[in-house]
């Protein structure tokens, strides 16, 4: 058992550190400069082979062979030093894999580098008005005229909604086929007639999802990634490259020092509330799971480095990170007490004072329904974990 | 960077766990929950044979120079598969003699304790913790009474926590009286031990470190015995599950049990973690360890104790009959929760620690 990174990962620390101190200097850049200072420096970084390592160089990327210690010990001095780490969301996350993986060589040329530099934003369309848990039941509709698809349907829930330029979405191109066998991955721009976006106002008052409405909307006939009627397994795709990650527990850790620090701001009869041995059985309660939560972080991490399969544990960690969720809404909501009935500012906004906890308390409640519900995490825990048998058989689980 | 057991230390902890398979099966384990015995013999004999309690001595003093780590993995094994008698006491015995600078009593006693040809009886008292230790200690004599001491009546020798904080030994003799209690757990089953003027032979002086040392290892091991056992819950149930038939089909078909078991898979997988950090950070004398070895006792647990009512109702009826056995585990989750203090009692320490 040893949880330093050993001398060689050390030696590249050094480096990276070196590399960052000479290339991420925003203190000498104003407002205006600062987008394309921010672009340059991916860059650079990229050449240096830190950034877009899964990425071939023919695409713009640095091509490294996958290494979790030097992935991690990246992540930590970027995290330093607060020098932006690879363009975030959906298109990084999941196309781009995917595509690297099963696209043609000209969807590749097309998408890659835009995606990269962050010059198109890609929502997810999977979710529909009826399609939420059983995603395979997508009714969306696309038809094959010609040279190009027409789509009809509905997709909700997508994030980033408000500034997409593009979709990747599961659409029925083969009613006649089975459910799973019908589903084509299409890609699709945006910004077309066919096409209406309507932002939905969530329970905490922002609208961070979008629903956009297909009408008659175009897209190319060939920007279907694989064959058709194969968009359900496209979609499965994984990310193969340095997942393991022991980036949640970071914030985790982060956030629950942060429910630490309102019981020591907040004072319950005239003392700081953490001096309540209530309050700080609860505090240490939660920081059982924590912990837990942290170790096994690491756990994941070291089987990656050994080339092996971590175990039952991966498949709790989602559910595990969203049930420490909900136990700190509900500590902090009984920690700031009344100012609870205050609602917070927006999110960005300074001065704001316990009633910030709000954020906590209503959007945890988002972590237990996205990328899976609570409940589809246990029936994958149950079954996959524990080999119990499965509610639904999957149609296409070959 | 390594924090998963390797195949070494997986095969020790699979060769502890087939010693206690081979020597007790379950007839003989049923059996000595009603015995009137406080020691297994034939299990005792396969677990010192395999040189469990001096595992973590030095290769010097006679042991296998393994760390905190193995034996938790070790001691794991116990909790699963129910292994009976004072096995971690006899671990933590052999350690303090061996960390003692008092060398007649170490010379007098480590070999036999590290061997296991003496039993060596855990006598703390109080809630386990030194601040709550109470046998007075008066010219070279001990007096007072320890409450729950596993196997006390094998016992040849008692590691004894002394008022003030401090570690001794006393031998059983005509100055020590021990008293069988109806013990909730039979596998570990318990004496309360008086001490009236009994020679003692001090191992530590309060506040000497190597107390802490001794404890945190102790709260480690218990938190091993228990993830052990919670484990064994999750898989009793879960293969019950497959079994039983309701309504013509298996009752693991069924989502709300599915659902019940992911829960208590999800109170144990993710804190073995937890447990190997406690026992990685005594092992390499972190900072932290001490607060670690706390919050894995409290944790895993409460975890434990979870897992063991759930485990009776997943089960239904034949969870809550004696002869089916679940109810062992349970009664050692009820044992491993309260002995040494409560999860209560180390969380308070852990908030302590923390500086809150």
């Amino acid at each position: 058992m040893d949880l330093s990174y050993g001398p060689e990962a050390e030696a590249f620390r050094k480096e990276v550190r070196a590399f960052l101190k000479t290339a991420w200097t925003p203190k000498d850049v104003d407002k205006a400069g600062m987008k394309a200072f921010v672009a340059a420096f991916r860059l650079k970084a990229t050449e240096a082979g830190y950034l877009y390592r899964s990425i071939p160089k023919a695409y713009g990327g640095s091509e490294q062979p996958s290494d979790v210690i030097r992935a991690q010990v990246i992540r930590e001095e970027f995290a330093r030093a607060r020098a932006p780490m690879e363009v975030a969301g959906n298109g990084m996350n999941m196309l781009v894999p995917t595509l690297l993986e099963r696209g043609t060589a000209r969807q590749k040329d097309l998408f890659v580098r835009p995606t990269m530099a962050g010059d198109y934003i890609w929502g997810q369309g999977y979710s529909e008005p009826g399609t939420g848990s059983d995603l395979a039941s997508v009714r969306t509709r696309a038809d094959l005229v010609g040279d190009k698809w027409i789509i009809n349907g509905q997709k909700i829930w997508t994030s980033q909604g408000g500034q997409a330029t593009h979709m990747f979405a599961l659409v029925r191109t083969e009613p006649d086929a089975g459910k799973h066998d019908g589903i084509s991955y299409l890609l699709i721009d945006l910004n077309q007639p066919g096409i209406t976006r309507r932002p939905i106002r969530q329970m905490t008052g922002e609208s961070g999802f979008y629903e956009f409405f297909f009408d008659n909307a175009e897209t190319p006939a060939d920007w279907i990634v694989g064959n058709r009627g194969e968009g359900w397994n496209v979609s499965r795709t994984t990310l193969k490259h340095e997942r393991a990650s022991i980036g949640s527990a970071a914030v985790l850790g982060n956030q629950f020092e942060k429910l630490v620090d309102v019981a020591k701001e907040v004072e319950r009869n005239g003392r700081p509330a953490i001096e309540d041995p209530l309050i700080r059985d609860m505090l240490a309660r939660i920081e059982g799971w924590v912990m837990a939560h942290r170790y096994s972080s690491y756990r994941i991490m070291s089987h990656a480095i050994a080339d092996e399969a971590p175990g039952s544990v991966s498949l709790m960690m989602k559910l595990v990170l969203t049930e420490i969720g909900h136990d700190i809404a509900r500590a902090a909501q009984e920690i700031i007490g009344e100012d609870a009935l205050l609602e917070p500012e927006s999110a960005g906004s300074k001065g704001r004072g316990p009633e910030k906890w709000l954020d906590q308390i209503m959007g945890s409640l988002g972590n237990s329904i996205a990328g899976g519900t609570t409940n589809i995490q246990r029936n994958i825990i149950a079954e996959r974990g524990l080999g119990l048998p499965r509610d639904f058989p999957a149609e296409h689980s070959k | 960077m390594r924090f998963h057991p390797d195949s070494d230390q997986t095969a020790i902890q699979d060769t502890v766990f087939g010693a206690v398979q081979d020597a007790l099966p379950r007839d003989k384990l049923m059996a000595f929950l009603d015995a009137d015995a406080d020691l297994e013999p034939d299990s005792w004999r396969a677990l010192m044979e395999l040189g469990l309690a001096g595992m973590m001595l030095s290769e010097e003093a006679g042991g296998s120079g393994l760390g905190l780590f193995e034996a938790a993995l070790c001691a794991e094994a116990l909790g699963r598969s129910a292994a009976p008698g004072p096995i971690l006491g006899q671990m933590l015995a052999a350690y303090a003699l061996s960390q003692t600078a008092n060398t007649a009593a170490r010379e007098a006693f480590l070999q036999n304790v590290a061997g296991g040809s003496v039993v060596a009886g855990l006598a703390f008292g109080g809630n386990g913790l030194p601040e709550s230790w109470d046998v007075v200690h008066e010219a070279g004599r001990a007096k007072g009474q320890v409450r729950f001491v596993a196997s006390a009546r094998s016992a040849g020798l008692f590691l004894v926590g002394l008022k003030g904080g401090g570690l001794a030994l006393v031998e059983a003799g005509d100055s020590v009286s021990v008293e069988p209690v109806r013990s909730t757990d039979r596998t570990r089953k318990c004496a309360s031990v008086t001490f009236r003027d009994a020679p003692v032979q001090i191992l530590f002086e309060g506040g000497d470190p190597a107390v802490q040392r001794v404890i945190d290892a102790a709260l480690v091991l218990i938190a091993a015995d228990a993830l052990g056992g919670a484990q064994h819950c999750v898989d009793l149930s879960v293969a019950y599950a497959q079994e039983r038939q309701q309504f013509g089909q298996p009752i693991a078909k069924f989502q709300a049990l599915k659902h019940q078991l992911a829960n208590m898979a999800m109170n144990v997988e993710p804190a073995r973690a937890l447990l190997w950090y406690a026992a990685y950070a005594w092992d390499r004398g972190l900072p932290d360890a001490s607060r670690a070895a706390a919050m894995a006792k409290a944790h895993i647990c409460d975890r434990f104790a979870e897992v063991a009512r759930d485990a009776i109702a997943a089960h239904g009826g034949i969870g809550y009959t004696w002869e089916y056995g679940l109810n062992i585990w349970f009664r050692r989750s009820v044992f491993d929760k309260a002995y040494l203090g409560s999860p209560s009692v180390h969380r308070s320490r852990a908030a302590g620690m923390a500086g809150w």
